[in-house]
């Protein structure tokens, strides 16, 4: 069972077994979207979201 | 069952007792007093409770015996009272703001005047769970939380607990504020045209919620500003305070997972997507829970903390039916498991 820390929480997430390279998973505690960017060892980054602005 | 009476019902936050009461699995409402509605039936004030409760206001003159009294009657009132109500039961829940302070001294100085029955303000114990849950269960009488107070304190429990905070800082806490704070009796400024739509800056500094929080901590320099705006469920508290130099937003995810996890009825909403990213009010009418979040600005250390209750139900009658519960020794969570409406 491979792991990972949320980079923005640190909250620790399961990955499933057949995670694929380049695909988004979702922090189950702050809902942050992270990519998959290397298997082999596991690594994941930030992936770009959708700001909200409700000001302009 | 567990026989308890509210005295003083008429009022919301008495309303709000008897819909969790009439629904809590372990007791039974004896009676529930109002001398301005007395006879008529509690659904006529509180129509909600149609066809749920079959119960008349009765006089607070005639009161029987019970398990547990909940006072919700003005403040000042209770400490007028305390000694012959305390003969009618062995355990008290007062929703006022009479036995909320420790200290007579205290008291004064934010009331405005003497306390009528300082030798009963060292009985009651402060009834916030979150700060005072092993004092409760072990208490007789027990005290209400102030609305404001309750977001405020809770808004920044985390980095409190957690000795994140600088004490050499201030602390500011802006707090947004429904109308029915303002309780059931109207005055000018809770009229419709003048308060529909408002915005409006009431109190500045100085509002007397203000003790609580610091009798809950010792902070030299905390201001808290009371705004209300167009709701009449809803506090939104949201402090701005400095904290240590090494202090990460990781770490501040550590404590309020600590502080969410050890708290049953506090929730940290701190979302990176959709419209719900950070605690509303809102979602939270009719429920007892406290939504907490936060946002750091890593390079300053400023912090900006949040959290968002219902007032009539975190901020009165649902912390103080929980407060039951702790007294009681029955699972905390009882009668109190509605998680509010979306949408609404």
């Amino acid at each position: 069972m491979n792991t990972v820390n949320c980079l923005e929480c640190d909250a620790e997430i399961i990955l499933q077994s057949d995670v694929e390279q380049n695909e988004i998973i979702v922090c189950p505690d702050c809902g942050v979207d992270l990519e998959v960017i290397n298997l082999d060892p596991i690594t994941i980054n930030l992936a770009p979201m959708e700001e909200e602005d409700w000001g302009e | 069952m567990t026989k308890v009476s509210i005295i003083g019902g008429s009022g919301y936050a008495g309303g709000e007792l008897i819909r969790l009461l009439s629904f809590h699995p372990l007791v039974q409402i004896q009676q529930v007093t109002s001398r301005s509605h007395l006879g008529e039936y509690v659904y006529q004030t509180h129509p909600n409770l149609r066809k749920v409760s079959a119960l008349k206001f009765s006089d607070p003159q005639q009161l029987e015996p019970v398990d547990i009294l909940f006072l919700a009657l003005p403040h000042g009132e209770a400490q007028k009272q305390i000694t012959g109500l305390a003969e009618k039961a062995g355990k008290i829940i007062d929703l006022s703001a009479d036995f909320r302070l420790r200290e007579q001294d205290l008291y004064e100085k934010w009331y405005g005047k003497p306390h009528s029955a300082p030798e009963w303000l060292g009985k009651f114990t402060y009834g916030l769970p979150e700060i005072n849950r092993t004092a409760i269960q072990t208490a007789d009488y027990v005290s209400g939380v102030g609305c404001n107070a309750t977001a405020s304190i809770l808004a920044i429990l985390p980095v409190m607990q957690s000795q994140f905070v600088d004490e050499h800082e201030p602390i500011t806490i802006e707090i947004k504020v429904g109308s029915s704070e303002g309780g059931a009796e109207p005055n000018p400024g809770s009229h419709h045209p003048e308060r529909s739509g408002v915005i409006r800056t009431f109190s500045a500094f100085g509002h007397r919620h203000t003790a609580e929080v610091i009798q809950a901590f010792p902070i030299d320099k905390i201001w808290l500003t009371m705004t209300a705006v167009d709701l009449v469920r809803g506090v939104l508290a949201t402090a701005h305070l400095q904290l240590k130099d090494s202090v990460t937003s990781k770490d501040l995810w550590k404590a309020y997972r600590s502080v969410t996890q050890e708290n049953p009825f506090l929730r940290l909403v701190n979302e990176k997507r959709g419209i719900y990213r950070v605690p509303e009010p809102k979602v939270l009418a009719g429920s007892n829970y406290a939504d907490l979040g936060f946002a750091l600005d890593e390079e300053t250390g400023h912090l900006v903390a949040m959290c968002a209750i219902d007032n009539l139900m975190k901020g009165a009658s649902g912390t103080a039916v929980q407060c039951m519960n702790l007294m009681m020794g029955w699972d905390e969570k009882l009668g109190l498991d509605f998680p509010g409406l979306h949408p609404i």
